[in-house]
């Protein structure tokens, strides 16, 4: 009986974020924009967690997925919006739609590629592949004119509104909550538990790493053509090492493997930098402090008990 | 040909930067299995000891400006022990990823602390040692360049001895061989792995002060890059492997400095990643580090 209170539940985000975003115009912009930023966070960190957490690979690169998925939606909503919204009789949310789409499924893609290397490689290897992987897709963006290169792209239409950074939310949650707890996503947890173990019974671990990398950068593209569309303008700088790193923290301060910890994790992180910004300068000093100190006390994540 | 050789030199020159500053991610590495993100910060703090060491020590001179350096190298010596007793001490015994992140969260902090102090703007570097240009057959070596090969040369050659010839190098061995067998015959881990960081952190020191010598302007942020970059050298040498990272660091400086000599100059970042990735794909253990058999 879990799967259908799961997708009730699923039901009911999506219907309680339209019915929030509908009154969207009455808030305080800057709290909505505060909403908007936790919800896109809280769908890095969740499919950061499938690789990192459930399936136990070490991905720095996550950035990088939603670099590609931003920059695919992004310049498909500029520069094909004019000749692409009449064929969609001038519905600017389908043509929203396609380009997350397209640009999830590019980032997917990219996941496909990244995965591949996981066949040979492990641990500090892999992570350096990835961080690497991310550098390269940042280097490319910025060299790339027609996206307005270092400069970054202006002018993206701001489709995002509540409903779609909460939907999203809800979405990549529900799947991969109900990707990991299905018969088949079992073997994500047995790679990461004990890789040989796994493979004795029979389970292909490549496979699984591999899904696990697609996944997860097909809902970081999606998060990226949100934020995109949220934000208007998008630069390579801002899907750097540095972003890669935050999502990361978020992954394993919530507990590695963890959803409710991860999201819990994502949401507190994102209130705590905001809430920083009346210590001005000593913003970064007291949010790089307080990861330290919680990973002394706390090294199993915030939000793990017993098993751990 | 005079054009290739001048890249050779420069090249040789940025690669033995790296190589400095990958040699104490990759004995770190070897001693405590994590990747030690702080690093790179370790390599800036070298870089802002000597440019205020240079205000108190009359520089210009050999001898001023190895004074400088040997100030620096021991101040940043100070900051790495002082760094792994405060944040990754409390940690050891916890899994490696733990103190990955405090690594990551004491990177962040000396970049910001770096920020708050010396304030965001880029600073120039002061001149250490006198500058001459020699020029044979063409090619252009400055001082800094043979002060900097003759300073890298000396310092490997010295942490050769010491990793290989002396007591402390013999338990650092032993120690990235199998801590547990380590410390029953006798060695004290602490004092090892601090002693680690001390060499790696001088190290970093001296490659800060190089670097800044050659590309003469600092800032608290400069650190990021060339510590990413030194990290690729020791994967790709094999981490944990001494003479890996020094292998490493030379490969990527050649190679990066090549491709943007052939006009590449605007993917000069990627380069080393691309490289990384490629000898990865066929030596999945870098070029010198052994393929470990995976015991059930």
């Amino acid at each position: 009986m879990k799967l259908p209170r799961a997708q009730w539940l699923l039901l009911a985000a999506l219907l309680v974020s339209a019915a929030v975003s509908y009154f969207s115009p009455a808030y305080n912009p800057y709290f909505l924009d505060i909403a908007l930023t936790c919800a896109i966070n809280v769908t890095l960190a969740v499919s950061l967690n499938l690789i990192n957490g459930y399936t136990g690979q070490f991905s720095l690169g996550h950035a990088g997925f939603m670099a590609i998925g931003a920059y695919a939606a992004a310049l498909l909503t500029t520069s094909f919006g004019a000749t692409l919204l009449p064929l969609l009789a001038g519905q600017a949310w389908l043509l929203f739609l396609l380009a997350l789409a397209a640009g999830g499924l590019l980032a997917a893609l990219a996941g496909l590629v990244v995965g591949a290397p996981s066949l040979r490689l492990r641990g500090d290897y892999l992570a350096i592949v990835t961080l690497g992987f991310g550098e390269i897709i940042r280097v490319i963006l910025q060299n790339i004119d027609s996206v307005g290169g270092s400069r970054g792209m202006i002018g993206i239409p701001g489709y995002t509104t509540l409903f779609w950074a909460c939907g999203l939310a809800a979405v990549a949650v529900y799947c991969v909550w109900a990707l990991v707890h299905s018969t088949y996503g079992r073997g994500f947890i047995a790679v990461a538990d004990n890789e040989i173990a796994a493979e004795a019974m029979g389970i292909n671990a490549t496979r699984y790493k591999i899904a696990a990398f697609v996944v997860g950068a097909f809902f970081a593209g999606l998060a990226g053509g949100v934020y995109a569309h949220l934000k208007q303008y998008i630069a390579p700088q801002g899907f750097g090492f540095d972003k890669s790193i935050e999502i990361v923290v978020f992954v394993i301060l919530g507990g590695m493997g963890n959803t409710a910890g991860v999201i819990a994790a994502a949401l507190l992180l994102t209130l705590l930098t905001e809430s920083l910004r009346q210590f001005g300068d000593y913003r970064m000093i007291v949010y790089s402090l307080l990861i330290i100190v919680l990973m002394i006390l706390r090294p199993q994540g915030l939000f793990r008990w017993g098993r751990g | 040909m005079t054009e290739f050789l001048q890249q050779l030199v420069n090249g040789l020159a940025l690669g033995a930067v790296y190589a400095l500053i990958a040699l104490g991610y990759t004995m770190v590495y070897g001693v405590l299995r994590f990747i030690n993100f702080a690093h790179s910060e370790v390599f800036m703090a070298g870089a802002f000891a000597g440019y205020f060491l240079a205000r108190l020590i009359p520089t210009g001179s050999v001898v001023g400006g190895l004074l400088v350096l040997a100030g620096a190298m021991l101040i940043c010596a100070l900051l790495g022990v002082l760094i792994e007793k405060l944040a990754y001490r409390p940690l050891r015994g916890r899994s490696t990823l733990t103190a990955l992140i405090t690594a990551i969260g004491v990177s962040l902090l000396l970049q910001n602390l770096g920020q708050r102090i010396f304030g965001p703007n880029p600073r120039s570097f002061p001149v250490l040692f006198p500058l001459h240009y020699f020029h044979l057959g063409g090619v252009v070596l400055s001082s800094a360049q043979l002060i900097l090969f003759a300073v890298t040369a000396v310092l490997l050659l010295g942490l050769r001895h010491v990793v290989m010839k002396t007591r402390i190098g013999t338990a650092m061995r032993a120690l990235s061989f199998n801590p547990v067998a380590a410390s029953l015959v006798g060695i004290n881990n602490d004092r090892v792995i601090s002693f680690t960081f001390a060499l790696g952190s001088a190290l970093a020191a001296a490659g800060g002060i190089l670097y800044a010598s050659s590309y003469p302007s600092i800032d608290p942020l400069m650190g990021t890059l060339p510590g990413l970059k030194a990290f690729v050298a020791a994967v790709l040498g094999g981490i944990g492997n001494i003479p890996g990272a020094a292998l490493g660091g030379v490969v990527l400086g050649l190679v990066e400095t090549l491709v943007v000599a052939l006009g590449g100059s605007t993917y000069r970042d990627a380069v080393a990643f691309a490289v990384l990735i490629l000898i990865l794909l066929f030596r999945p253990n870098g070029l010198l580090g052994r393929l470990q058999t995976e015991k059930v």
